[in-house]
């Protein structure tokens, strides 16, 4: 019972890396880069439901929507300003920008909101599942947190197949310079995929401190670097890979703090990760990229 | 012609880069004469020494070898506690002198030891993955090192990853290293010119590697990996050198940074110190080590100076970063500048200009 208890709070962890790692994998796969700031916009999202939801008493619905369009237009925002005027430079150009937006994140939030931690009150209201006759405990949060992830990889993967800017992103990620001349307006497509990657993050920084309920401007800065980890680890470019990558990640983070030590887990996440890389170097779902002489 | 001006072109870097480095050494010792060095100003010494040896090494992996490494604080770290852990014991009995220069051979060595364990595994990947992997490492030792508690009593040495008391010692036994905590009640070593001549030897180091065979292979590597595979250069043996050396330096630069201070944590040595470092190499420009000392300074001092607006410093930091960012390196921004210096200088330079671009193509 103890290690299913165990396994579920996993899962949920997972599902929340789920979500980030959703968003630097599309952002990866379409406009080719690592955007560091990623795990700051979760930050900014839990900040808005702490504003409107813990403290101002709002609808928990009406909190997320307004968390949701707020990181959507930062990130498109972002993306306009940091990012679009250096499309074309060295990639590393754009990893030390992204570098630089993260830190303007987390110290504009300083800033405004001080370094003060602020206890979140869970978003969700729902009574806790027992089960096994009370033996096991699942909250409430756990079940919200994994079906919401689960839903959105589907809609995901269904958006991507099944509709026009779908396959556009899909063609933009082939091609970027066939794509164009497709008729592709591709600016528009990677705005779109900010927009995507960060309506989620707000999503995933609810619910991440739903769960663990404390908000600092550094919040999303680990939970970011763990999501990234877990789209490479599911193969970075594969949404049903980042999905993968980020449930097997909070399960093995979850267990290693339970059975072996808690200091050490995140060593032991990272050690299977590099372990994963060296036998399968594109990841668990990753397509193996053929090299072209 | 051509092969003289290659000749005076790396001529001139090893000029700038003494240069840079003397002058550095010359103003400070001149404003510590004149009494005109504030204390603080005199704790900044030894870690900007440290910087500009990090931001030094960090470029042969980069610059030179093209390969992205996000866990270059892990080879620092790995340096500063070997080093130190053999200064507080086992140099605790000897002559200064000789404890210090030990410990500086023993953080390298140890540095160097991690860097082939890394490197082995790591360099058969490449680009993203590899610096993941790099991330990756590092965050591992910290944690290790964050969770290592080392004593010694009569019967040797003793290791334990969860507390002090499962270290199982006799109750005479002295606690090394606490966790966390780390190794305490380190003997002070902060030389200014020790550290100068750290960089100097690096220097020395890494400009005559960037300019013999293996440099050049490097640099062949990173240019067209195929293309070198080609001529016969062996991939993997050259990565390796690039990566080991760079490694190397970083455990002296660790060594000489925790000398300088009382005590030692882990935690110092995490990924946003990696990043500051690459965030030095690829201000001062990739590849250049002029640069990357300047930008090694620069990076220190500004967000001290800065402190009078103590709560903006690191908001202003993270503009002006992104601001450089995108003056430098943006496509459109670029094209502008080269635009600007055509309107502005005469004929001359303009066509210096074109023929730089003909060299190019």
């Amino acid at each position: 019972m103890q290690f299913l208890s165990y396994l579920v709070r996993g899962i949920s962890l997972g599902s929340v890396y789920a979500l980030i790692a959703l968003g630097y994998t599309m952002v990866y796969g379409i406009a080719k880069m690592l955007n560091f700031a990623h795990g700051d916009i979760i930050m900014v999202g839990g900040y808005v439901v702490f504003f409107t939801f813990c403290q101002g008493g709002m609808n928990p619905w009406l909190s997320m929507i307004l968390a949701i369009v707020v990181c959507t237009l930062l990130g498109i925002t972002i993306e306009r300003i940091a990012y679009r005027p250096l499309r074309g430079a060295a990639s590393l150009a754009v990893l030390i920008t992204a570098i630089g937006v993260s830190y303007f994140l987390e110290n504009g939030a300083m800033l405004l909101w001080s370094s003060e931690p602020k206890s979140f009150t869970s978003i969700v209201s729902l009574p806790a599942l027992n089960l096994f006759g009370g033996s096991l405990q699942i909250s409430a949060e756990t079940i919200v947190t994994i079906v919401t992830s689960l839903v959105i990889m589907f809609v995901l993967i269904w958006f991507v197949n099944n509709t026009r800017p779908g396959h556009a992103m899909q063609a933009v990620s082939e091609d970027r310079g066939a794509a164009q001349l497709m008729g592709i307006n591709v600016n528009a497509i990677i705005s779109l995929t900010f927009a995507i990657g960060s309506g989620l993050a707000a999503i995933a920084g609810a619910l991440l401190l739903s769960s663990y309920p404390t908000l600092v401007p550094t919040t999303g800065a680990m939970p970011g670097i763990k999501a990234f980890v877990a789209a490479v680890f599911g193969g970075i470019g594969s949404i049903p890979g980042a999905f993968v990558g980020g449930i097997l990640l909070g399960i093995i983070e979850n267990l290693s703090k339970a059975y072996i030590s808690t200091q050490l887990s995140d060593a032991i996440v990272f050690l299977v990760l590099i372990v994963v890389l060296l036998v399968k170097p594109s990841g668990l779902l990753g397509k193996k990229a053929t090299v072209k002489v | 012609m051509a092969k003289q001006k290659k000749i005076s072109k790396a001529a001139r870097t090893y000029l700038t880069s003494f240069i840079l480095v003397g002058g550095f050494w010359g103003a400070i010792e001149a404003v510590k004469l004149s009494g005109g060095l504030s204390s603080k100003a005199a704790g900044l010494l030894i870690p900007v020494c440290a910087y500009i040896m990090m931001a030094i090494s960090l470029n042969l992996v980069v610059g030179f070898l093209g390969e992205l490494s996000l866990g270059h604080a892990a080879f620092m770290s790995a340096g500063a506690f070997a080093g130190v852990f053999f200064y507080n014991t086992a140099g605790a009995g000897m002559p200064e002198g000789a404890a210090i220069v030990l410990a500086f051979l023993i953080g390298g060595l140890a540095a160097g030891i991690f860097g082939v364990i890394v490197g082995v595994p790591v360099l058969r990947l490449s680009g993203d993955y590899l610096a993941i992997v790099t991330l990756a490492f590092g965050e591992i030792l910290k944690n290790v090192l964050n969770s290592l508690y080392i004593g010694a009593d009569s019967a040797g040495l003793h290791f334990s990853l969860k507390d002090q008391f499962s270290l199982n010692m006799e109750p005479t036994g002295k606690v090394l290293m606490k966790g966390a905590m780390g190794i305490t009640g380190i003997r002070k070593f902060s030389v200014f010119s020790v550290g100068i001549l750290l960089i100097a030897l690096t220097l020395l180091f890494v400009l005559n590697l960037m300019n013999s065979r293996a440099g050049r292979a490097i640099t062949a590597i990173r240019d067209d990996d195929i293309a070198a595979r080609s001529i016969g250069i062996n991939l993997t043996k050259y990565k390796l050198m690039a990566f080991v050396s760079s490694a190397v330096i970083a455990g002296f630069a660790g060594v000489l940074y925790a000398l300088n201070f009382a005590s030692l944590v882990a935690k110092k040595f995490d990924y946003n110190l990696s990043i500051n470092i690459l965030v030095m190499v690829v201000l001062g420009g990739m590849g250049s080590i002029p640069g990357a000392i300047i930008a090694a300074v620069v990076l220190t001092v500004l967000p001290e100076l800065l402190r009078g607006f103590s709560q903006y410093r690191m908001f202003i930091y993270s503009i002006v970063l992104i601001i450089m960012m995108l003056f430098n390196r943006a496509p459109a921004f670029v094209m502008w500048r080269q635009r600007m210096a055509l309107k502005f200088r005469s004929g001359k330079a303009g066509s210096e200009k074109e023929d730089a671009g003909k060299k190019k193509g």
